[in-house]
Protein backbone atom coordinates (compact mmCIF):
# COMPACT_ATOMS: atom_id res chain seq x y z
CA UNK A 1 0.00 0.00 0.00
CA UNK A 2 1.29 3.45 -0.83
CA UNK A 3 1.82 5.74 2.14
CA UNK A 4 2.36 9.49 1.75
CA UNK A 5 5.96 10.50 2.36
CA UNK A 6 5.38 13.58 4.51
CA UNK A 7 3.27 13.32 7.65
CA UNK A 8 2.92 17.10 7.66
CA UNK A 9 0.81 16.92 4.50
CA UNK A 10 -1.68 14.52 6.05
CA UNK A 11 -4.96 15.82 7.40
CA UNK A 12 -4.83 13.81 10.58
CA UNK A 13 -5.63 14.82 14.12
CA UNK A 14 -2.80 14.55 16.65
CA UNK A 15 -3.33 11.97 19.38
CA UNK A 16 -1.81 13.34 22.61
CA UNK A 17 -2.88 10.20 24.46
CA UNK A 18 -0.41 8.08 22.50
CA UNK A 19 2.37 10.65 23.00
CA UNK A 20 1.68 10.55 26.74
CA UNK A 21 2.13 6.76 26.67
CA UNK A 22 5.47 7.16 24.86
CA UNK A 23 6.62 9.56 27.60
CA UNK A 24 5.49 7.12 30.30
CA UNK A 25 7.27 4.20 28.61
CA UNK A 26 10.60 6.04 28.85
CA UNK A 27 10.57 8.52 25.94
CA UNK A 28 10.23 11.43 28.33
CA UNK A 29 12.07 14.00 26.16
CA UNK A 30 10.13 13.33 22.93
CA UNK A 31 8.27 16.65 23.06
CA UNK A 32 11.47 18.73 23.13
CA UNK A 33 12.22 18.03 19.45
CA UNK A 34 12.01 21.07 17.13
CA UNK A 35 12.65 19.10 13.93
CA UNK A 36 16.11 20.41 12.99
CA UNK A 37 17.14 17.09 11.44
CA UNK A 38 20.58 16.76 13.07
CA UNK A 39 19.56 13.19 13.94
CA UNK A 40 18.75 12.21 10.38
CA UNK A 41 21.96 13.86 9.12
CA UNK A 42 24.01 11.86 11.66
CA UNK A 43 22.34 8.47 11.22
CA UNK A 44 24.58 5.71 9.78
CA UNK A 45 21.54 3.52 9.14
CA UNK A 46 19.67 6.30 7.33
CA UNK A 47 22.67 6.65 5.03
CA UNK A 48 21.94 3.14 3.72
CA UNK A 49 18.15 3.05 3.97
CA UNK A 50 15.04 5.26 3.84
CA UNK A 51 14.92 5.39 7.66
CA UNK A 52 14.61 9.01 8.87
CA UNK A 53 14.92 9.57 12.61
CA UNK A 54 13.48 13.09 12.47
CA UNK A 55 10.26 11.82 10.89
CA UNK A 56 9.95 8.99 13.40
CA UNK A 57 10.24 11.45 16.29
CA UNK A 58 7.70 13.80 14.66
CA UNK A 59 5.20 10.98 14.25
CA UNK A 60 5.69 10.00 17.89
CA UNK A 61 5.17 13.65 18.94
CA UNK A 62 1.93 13.86 16.98
CA UNK A 63 0.76 10.53 18.35
CA UNK A 64 0.46 8.84 14.96
CA UNK A 65 0.46 5.37 16.50
CA UNK A 66 -0.47 3.51 13.32
CA UNK A 67 2.40 5.11 11.40
CA UNK A 68 4.93 4.26 14.08
CA UNK A 69 4.28 0.93 15.79
CA UNK A 70 3.86 -1.38 12.77
CA UNK A 71 6.70 0.36 10.91
CA UNK A 72 9.80 -1.55 9.81
CA UNK A 73 11.76 1.72 10.11
CA UNK A 74 11.46 1.52 13.88
CA UNK A 75 13.82 -1.48 13.75
CA UNK A 76 16.51 0.06 11.52
CA UNK A 77 18.12 2.00 14.38
CA UNK A 78 21.34 0.36 15.61
CA UNK A 79 21.13 2.39 18.85
CA UNK A 80 24.52 3.92 18.04
CA UNK A 81 23.63 7.05 20.07
CA UNK A 82 25.15 9.46 17.52
CA UNK A 83 21.87 11.42 17.22
CA UNK A 84 21.36 11.27 20.99
CA UNK A 85 24.83 12.81 21.50
CA UNK A 86 24.33 15.56 18.90
CA UNK A 87 20.70 16.58 19.51
CA UNK A 88 20.70 20.32 20.31
CA UNK A 89 17.46 19.94 22.26
CA UNK A 90 18.59 17.10 24.46
CA UNK A 91 16.07 14.62 23.10
CA UNK A 92 17.15 11.19 24.35
CA UNK A 93 16.29 9.69 21.00
CA UNK A 94 17.41 6.13 21.73
CA UNK A 95 15.20 6.13 24.83
CA UNK A 96 12.27 7.30 22.68
CA UNK A 97 12.96 4.49 20.17
CA UNK A 98 13.23 1.92 22.98
CA UNK A 99 9.87 3.07 24.37
CA UNK A 100 8.26 2.79 20.92
CA UNK A 101 9.78 -0.65 20.33
CA UNK A 102 8.53 -1.93 23.69
CA UNK A 103 5.04 -0.68 22.77
CA UNK A 104 5.25 -2.27 19.30
CA UNK A 105 6.26 -5.63 20.78
CA UNK A 106 3.35 -5.50 23.24
CA UNK A 107 1.08 -5.03 20.22
CA UNK A 108 2.52 -8.17 18.67
CA UNK A 109 4.94 -6.58 16.19
CA UNK A 110 8.03 -8.74 16.59
CA UNK A 111 10.03 -10.06 13.66
CA UNK A 112 10.70 -13.80 13.61
CA UNK A 113 14.51 -13.51 13.97
CA UNK A 114 13.98 -11.31 17.04
CA UNK A 115 11.44 -13.69 18.51
CA UNK A 116 13.97 -16.50 18.14
CA UNK A 117 16.76 -14.61 19.94
CA UNK A 118 14.37 -13.57 22.71
CA UNK A 119 13.27 -17.18 23.08
CA UNK A 120 16.91 -18.31 23.33
CA UNK A 121 17.61 -15.81 26.13
CA UNK A 122 14.37 -16.70 27.86
CA UNK A 123 14.99 -20.45 27.77
CA UNK A 124 18.79 -20.75 28.08
CA UNK A 125 19.86 -17.49 29.73
CA UNK A 126 22.20 -16.77 26.81
CA UNK A 127 21.58 -15.32 23.34
CA UNK A 128 24.11 -17.65 21.72
CA UNK A 129 24.00 -21.46 21.81
CA UNK A 130 26.67 -23.74 23.26
CA UNK A 131 27.73 -26.33 20.65
CA UNK A 132 30.09 -29.27 21.05
CA UNK A 133 32.65 -27.52 18.85
CA UNK A 134 32.59 -24.51 21.20
CA UNK A 135 33.31 -26.73 24.20
CA UNK A 136 36.19 -28.38 22.32
CA UNK A 137 37.70 -25.06 21.26
CA UNK A 138 37.40 -23.68 24.79
CA UNK A 139 39.16 -26.74 26.19
CA UNK A 140 41.92 -26.42 23.58
CA UNK A 141 42.50 -22.82 24.71
CA UNK A 142 42.80 -23.94 28.33
CA UNK A 143 39.34 -22.71 29.32
CA UNK A 144 36.59 -24.57 31.16
CA UNK A 145 34.66 -26.40 28.37
CA UNK A 146 31.28 -25.22 29.67
CA UNK A 147 31.57 -21.57 30.78
CA UNK A 148 30.94 -20.90 34.51
CA UNK A 149 27.61 -19.21 33.71
CA UNK A 150 23.97 -20.34 33.74
CA UNK A 151 25.19 -23.07 31.36
CA UNK A 152 26.80 -24.86 34.29
CA UNK A 153 24.34 -23.82 37.00
CA UNK A 154 20.73 -25.10 36.71
CA UNK A 155 19.63 -23.16 39.80
CA UNK A 156 20.85 -19.89 38.26
CA UNK A 157 19.05 -20.69 35.00
CA UNK A 158 15.85 -21.35 36.95
CA UNK A 159 16.10 -17.83 38.44
CA UNK A 160 16.46 -16.27 34.97
CA UNK A 161 13.41 -18.21 33.77
CA UNK A 162 11.41 -17.06 36.77
CA UNK A 163 12.32 -13.43 36.01
CA UNK A 164 10.97 -14.03 32.50
CA UNK A 165 7.73 -15.37 33.93
CA UNK A 166 7.42 -12.51 36.44
CA UNK A 167 7.78 -9.94 33.62
CA UNK A 168 5.66 -11.84 31.09
CA UNK A 169 8.70 -11.97 28.81
CA UNK A 170 8.27 -15.70 28.15
CA UNK A 171 4.82 -14.94 26.66
CA UNK A 172 6.27 -12.32 24.28
CA UNK A 173 8.30 -14.99 22.56
CA UNK A 174 5.28 -17.25 22.02
CA UNK A 175 4.37 -15.68 18.64
CA UNK A 176 4.44 -12.49 16.60
CA UNK A 177 3.10 -10.75 13.48
CA UNK B 1 45.60 -4.05 42.42
CA UNK B 2 41.95 -4.72 43.13
CA UNK B 3 40.18 -7.77 41.82
CA UNK B 4 37.20 -7.67 39.50
CA UNK B 5 34.28 -9.93 38.64
CA UNK B 6 34.89 -11.00 35.04
CA UNK B 7 31.59 -10.82 33.17
CA UNK B 8 31.70 -13.20 30.21
CA UNK B 9 28.48 -12.50 28.30
CA UNK B 10 27.65 -14.65 25.25
CA UNK B 11 29.60 -13.98 22.05
CA UNK B 12 33.05 -14.04 23.63
CA UNK B 13 32.88 -17.37 25.50
CA UNK B 14 30.79 -19.11 22.81
CA UNK B 15 32.03 -17.81 19.44
CA UNK B 16 35.41 -16.16 20.11
CA UNK B 17 36.80 -17.90 23.20
CA UNK B 18 40.27 -16.71 22.14
CA UNK B 19 39.21 -13.28 23.38
CA UNK B 20 38.48 -14.84 26.78
CA UNK B 21 41.79 -16.70 27.03
CA UNK B 22 43.66 -13.59 25.83
CA UNK B 23 41.90 -11.36 28.36
CA UNK B 24 42.66 -13.74 31.22
CA UNK B 25 46.34 -13.97 30.21
CA UNK B 26 46.77 -10.22 29.64
CA UNK B 27 45.17 -9.21 32.93
CA UNK B 28 47.27 -11.82 34.72
CA UNK B 29 50.41 -10.36 33.13
CA UNK B 30 49.36 -6.88 34.27
CA UNK B 31 48.65 -8.04 37.83
CA UNK B 32 44.88 -7.55 37.77
CA UNK B 33 42.93 -10.43 39.31
CA UNK B 34 39.81 -11.58 37.47
CA UNK B 35 37.33 -13.80 39.32
CA UNK B 36 34.51 -15.70 37.64
CA UNK B 37 30.91 -14.70 38.30
CA UNK B 38 29.34 -18.13 38.86
CA UNK B 39 25.85 -18.45 37.37
CA UNK B 40 25.89 -15.15 35.43
CA UNK B 41 23.70 -15.02 32.30
CA UNK B 42 23.44 -12.92 29.15
CA UNK B 43 23.83 -9.26 30.25
CA UNK B 44 21.05 -9.26 28.62
CA UNK B 45 21.86 -7.85 25.17
CA UNK B 46 20.62 -4.27 24.86
CA UNK B 47 19.46 -4.39 21.22
CA UNK B 48 17.41 -7.54 21.37
CA UNK B 49 16.24 -7.38 24.99
CA UNK B 50 15.89 -3.75 26.01
CA UNK B 51 14.06 -3.17 22.70
CA UNK B 52 11.48 -5.80 23.66
CA UNK B 53 10.88 -5.25 27.37
CA UNK B 54 12.83 -2.78 29.47
CA UNK B 55 11.61 -4.19 32.80
CA UNK B 56 12.81 -7.70 31.94
CA UNK B 57 16.08 -6.26 30.59
CA UNK B 58 16.71 -4.37 33.82
CA UNK B 59 15.72 -7.30 36.04
CA UNK B 60 18.03 -9.83 34.38
CA UNK B 61 20.84 -7.25 34.46
CA UNK B 62 20.13 -6.65 38.16
CA UNK B 63 20.51 -10.38 38.84
CA UNK B 64 23.99 -10.23 37.30
CA UNK B 65 24.81 -7.19 39.46
CA UNK B 66 23.67 -9.13 42.56
CA UNK B 67 26.21 -11.87 41.81
CA UNK B 68 29.07 -9.33 41.86
CA UNK B 69 27.64 -7.52 44.88
CA UNK B 70 27.61 -10.73 46.90
CA UNK B 71 31.22 -11.39 45.87
CA UNK B 72 32.16 -7.88 47.00
CA UNK B 73 33.66 -6.92 43.63
CA UNK B 74 33.08 -4.46 40.82
CA UNK B 75 32.49 -5.87 37.32
CA UNK B 76 34.78 -5.71 34.30
CA UNK B 77 33.56 -6.53 30.80
CA UNK B 78 35.35 -6.71 27.45
CA UNK B 79 32.14 -6.16 25.45
CA UNK B 80 30.43 -2.87 24.57
CA UNK B 81 26.98 -4.48 24.66
CA UNK B 82 27.46 -6.04 28.09
CA UNK B 83 29.00 -2.77 29.25
CA UNK B 84 26.03 -0.77 28.01
CA UNK B 85 23.47 -2.99 29.70
CA UNK B 86 25.28 -3.49 33.00
CA UNK B 87 26.57 0.09 33.30
CA UNK B 88 23.18 1.56 32.55
CA UNK B 89 21.40 -0.88 34.87
CA UNK B 90 23.81 -0.05 37.71
CA UNK B 91 23.52 3.66 36.95
CA UNK B 92 19.71 3.51 37.12
CA UNK B 93 19.47 1.17 40.11
CA UNK B 94 22.28 2.70 42.19
CA UNK B 95 20.73 6.18 41.96
CA UNK B 96 16.99 5.51 41.97
CA UNK B 97 15.67 3.88 45.16
CA UNK B 98 12.10 3.67 43.84
CA UNK B 99 13.16 1.81 40.71
CA UNK B 100 15.42 -0.47 42.76
CA UNK B 101 12.44 -1.34 44.96
CA UNK B 102 10.37 -2.24 41.88
CA UNK B 103 13.10 -4.43 40.38
CA UNK B 104 13.90 -6.05 43.74
CA UNK B 105 10.27 -7.13 43.95
CA UNK B 106 10.70 -9.03 40.67
CA UNK B 107 14.01 -10.50 41.84
CA UNK B 108 12.35 -11.70 45.05
CA UNK B 109 9.62 -13.40 43.02
CA UNK B 110 12.37 -15.21 41.10
CA UNK B 111 14.23 -16.27 44.24
CA UNK B 112 17.11 -13.82 43.72
CA UNK B 113 18.62 -11.82 46.59
CA UNK B 114 17.97 -8.10 46.80
CA UNK B 115 20.26 -5.68 44.95
CA UNK B 116 21.65 -3.07 47.36
CA UNK B 117 22.97 -0.69 44.69
CA UNK B 118 26.73 -0.85 45.34
CA UNK B 119 28.30 -2.32 42.19
CA UNK B 120 30.34 -0.31 39.65
CA UNK B 121 30.69 -1.58 36.10
CA UNK B 122 33.93 -1.02 34.18
CA UNK B 123 34.86 -1.41 30.52
CA UNK B 124 38.27 -3.06 30.19
CA UNK B 125 39.67 -0.33 27.89
CA UNK B 126 38.80 2.31 30.48
CA UNK B 127 40.22 0.10 33.25
CA UNK B 128 43.46 -0.42 31.32
CA UNK B 129 43.79 3.30 30.61
CA UNK B 130 42.92 4.63 34.07
CA UNK B 131 43.93 1.92 36.54
CA UNK B 132 46.79 0.11 34.78
CA UNK B 133 48.08 3.03 32.71
CA UNK B 134 49.49 3.40 29.22
CA UNK B 135 53.10 3.37 30.49
CA UNK B 136 52.71 0.01 32.22
CA UNK B 137 51.39 -1.41 28.94
CA UNK B 138 54.19 0.18 26.91
CA UNK B 139 56.75 -1.31 29.32
CA UNK B 140 55.43 -4.83 28.69
CA UNK B 141 54.96 -4.56 24.91
CA UNK B 142 57.81 -6.25 23.10
CA UNK B 143 56.29 -7.20 19.75
CA UNK B 144 53.84 -5.90 17.16
CA UNK B 145 55.90 -2.88 16.14
CA UNK B 146 54.68 -0.60 13.43
CA UNK B 147 51.48 -2.21 12.14
CA UNK B 148 48.87 0.24 10.89
CA UNK B 149 45.69 -0.22 12.89
CA UNK B 150 42.11 0.95 12.31
CA UNK B 151 40.84 1.34 15.86
CA UNK B 152 37.08 0.77 16.15
CA UNK B 153 35.58 2.11 19.40
CA UNK B 154 32.06 0.94 18.63
CA UNK B 155 29.07 2.76 20.09
CA UNK B 156 28.32 1.63 23.62
CA UNK B 157 31.77 1.95 25.16
CA UNK B 158 31.61 5.76 25.33
CA UNK B 159 27.97 6.55 24.57
CA UNK B 160 25.69 7.79 26.00
CA UNK B 161 28.47 10.06 27.28
CA UNK B 162 26.24 12.03 29.65
CA UNK B 163 26.22 9.05 32.02
CA UNK B 164 29.40 7.18 31.00
CA UNK B 165 31.76 10.18 31.17
CA UNK B 166 34.78 8.17 29.96
CA UNK B 167 36.18 10.10 27.01
CA UNK B 168 35.01 12.57 24.36
CA UNK B 169 32.39 10.67 22.38
CA UNK B 170 33.17 12.44 19.08
CA UNK B 171 36.97 12.60 19.32
CA UNK B 172 38.12 9.97 21.79
CA UNK B 173 41.76 8.97 22.30
CA UNK B 174 42.15 6.49 25.15
CA UNK B 175 41.75 3.33 23.04
CA UNK B 176 44.16 4.69 20.39
CA UNK B 177 46.69 5.49 23.13
CA UNK B 178 46.66 1.86 24.34
CA UNK B 179 46.98 0.48 20.79
CA UNK B 180 49.96 2.79 20.19
CA UNK B 181 51.51 1.74 23.51
CA UNK B 182 51.30 -1.83 22.18
CA UNK B 183 53.60 -0.78 19.34
CA UNK B 184 51.10 -0.04 16.58
CA UNK B 185 50.17 3.10 14.68
CA UNK B 186 46.54 4.13 15.03
CA UNK B 187 45.36 5.49 11.69
CA UNK B 188 42.99 8.38 11.14
CA UNK B 189 40.19 7.36 8.75
CA UNK B 190 36.89 8.70 7.47
CA UNK B 191 33.90 8.33 9.81
CA UNK B 192 36.07 6.59 12.40
CA UNK B 193 33.37 6.77 15.07
CA UNK B 194 30.75 5.07 12.92
CA UNK B 195 28.70 2.08 14.07
CA UNK B 196 29.75 -1.39 12.80
CA UNK B 197 26.11 -1.94 11.78
CA UNK B 198 25.26 -4.86 14.04
CA UNK B 199 23.64 -3.17 17.04
CA UNK B 200 20.04 -2.55 18.05
CA UNK B 201 18.85 -5.89 16.69
CA UNK B 202 19.69 -4.78 13.12
CA UNK B 203 22.09 -7.68 12.47
CA UNK B 204 19.44 -10.20 13.55
CA UNK B 205 16.49 -8.63 11.72
CA UNK B 206 17.99 -6.99 8.61
CA UNK B 207 21.51 -8.41 8.14
CA UNK B 208 21.78 -6.86 4.66
CA UNK B 209 21.40 -3.36 6.13
CA UNK B 210 23.98 -4.14 8.83
CA UNK B 211 26.41 -5.37 6.19
CA UNK B 212 26.04 -2.18 4.11
CA UNK B 213 27.17 -0.15 7.13
CA UNK B 214 30.04 -2.56 7.74
CA UNK B 215 31.12 -2.35 4.11
CA UNK B 216 31.24 1.44 4.19
CA UNK B 217 33.47 1.34 7.28
CA UNK B 218 35.71 -1.34 5.74
CA UNK B 219 36.07 0.78 2.59
CA UNK B 220 37.18 3.75 4.70
CA UNK B 221 39.60 1.62 6.73
CA UNK B 222 41.13 0.11 3.60
CA UNK B 223 41.48 3.53 1.94
CA UNK B 224 43.50 4.67 4.96
CA UNK B 225 45.84 1.67 4.60
CA UNK B 226 44.67 -0.41 7.56
CA UNK B 227 46.59 -3.67 8.10
CA UNK B 228 44.50 -4.71 11.08
CA UNK B 229 41.16 -3.73 12.66
CA UNK B 230 41.29 -3.47 16.44
CA UNK B 231 37.99 -3.64 18.32
CA UNK B 232 36.93 -3.65 21.96
CA UNK B 233 33.65 -5.56 21.57
CA UNK B 234 32.97 -9.16 20.47
CA UNK B 235 29.81 -8.10 18.63
CA UNK B 236 31.65 -5.51 16.48
CA UNK B 237 34.38 -8.17 16.17
CA UNK B 238 31.85 -10.70 14.84
CA UNK B 239 30.35 -8.14 12.46
CA UNK B 240 33.71 -7.21 10.91
CA UNK B 241 35.09 -10.77 10.93
CA UNK B 242 32.01 -12.58 9.57
CA UNK B 243 31.09 -9.57 7.42
CA UNK B 244 34.34 -9.74 5.46
CA UNK B 245 33.92 -13.49 4.99
CA UNK B 246 30.50 -12.77 3.50
CA UNK B 247 31.63 -9.84 1.35
CA UNK B 248 34.57 -11.88 0.03
CA UNK B 249 36.71 -8.77 -0.23
CA UNK B 250 38.96 -6.63 1.98
CA UNK B 251 40.60 -9.44 4.02
CA UNK B 252 41.73 -7.16 6.87
CA UNK B 253 42.41 -9.23 10.02
CA UNK B 254 40.11 -8.37 12.95
CA UNK B 255 41.58 -8.54 16.45
CA UNK B 256 40.11 -7.70 19.82
CA UNK B 257 42.35 -5.45 21.94
CA UNK B 258 42.99 -8.36 24.34
CA UNK B 259 44.46 -10.35 21.43
CA UNK B 260 46.57 -7.36 20.30
CA UNK B 261 47.98 -7.04 23.83
CA UNK B 262 48.52 -10.80 24.01
CA UNK B 263 50.61 -10.62 20.82
CA UNK B 264 52.47 -7.52 22.04
CA UNK B 265 53.26 -9.12 25.40
CA UNK B 266 54.64 -12.19 23.62
CA UNK B 267 52.07 -14.61 25.04
CA UNK B 268 51.72 -18.03 23.43
CA UNK B 269 50.01 -17.50 20.07
CA UNK B 270 48.03 -20.75 20.44
CA UNK B 271 46.22 -19.27 23.46
CA UNK B 272 44.91 -16.28 21.51
CA UNK B 273 42.43 -18.32 19.46
CA UNK B 274 43.21 -16.51 16.21
CA UNK B 275 42.59 -19.61 14.09
CA UNK B 276 38.84 -19.53 14.75
CA UNK B 277 38.48 -16.13 13.06
CA UNK B 278 36.65 -16.28 9.72
CA UNK B 279 38.87 -13.61 8.19
CA UNK B 280 42.35 -15.10 8.16
CA UNK B 281 44.78 -13.58 10.64
CA UNK B 282 48.18 -13.55 8.93
CA UNK B 283 50.17 -11.53 11.43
Amino acid sequence: MHRPVSVLAEAKEPNPEFTRKVVEAGGKTVNLCFQCGTCTGSCPSGRQTAFRVRKLVRRAQLGFEEDVLPSDDLWLCTTCFTCYERCPRGVEIVDVIMALRNMAVRKGYMAEPHRKVAELISKTGHMVSLRDEDKALRARLGLQGVPPTVFSDPKALEQVKRIGAACGFDKLTAGGK
Amino acid sequence: MAKFGFFLGCIMPLRYPGIESSTRAVFDALGVELVDMQGASCCPAPGVTRSFDQTYWLSVAARNLVIAEKMGVDIVTICNGCFDTLFEAAHKLNHDAELRKKINKILKEAGVDEYQGTVNVRHFVELLYKDVGVEAIRAKARQGKGMKAAVHYGCHFLKPSNIKKIDDAERPHIFDDIVEAAGMTSLPFKDKGSCCGAGGGVRARTPDVALKMTKENLTNMQAAGAEVIVDCCPFCHLQYDAGQAQLKEFGIPVLHLSQILGLAFGLEKEKLGLECHLTKVNI
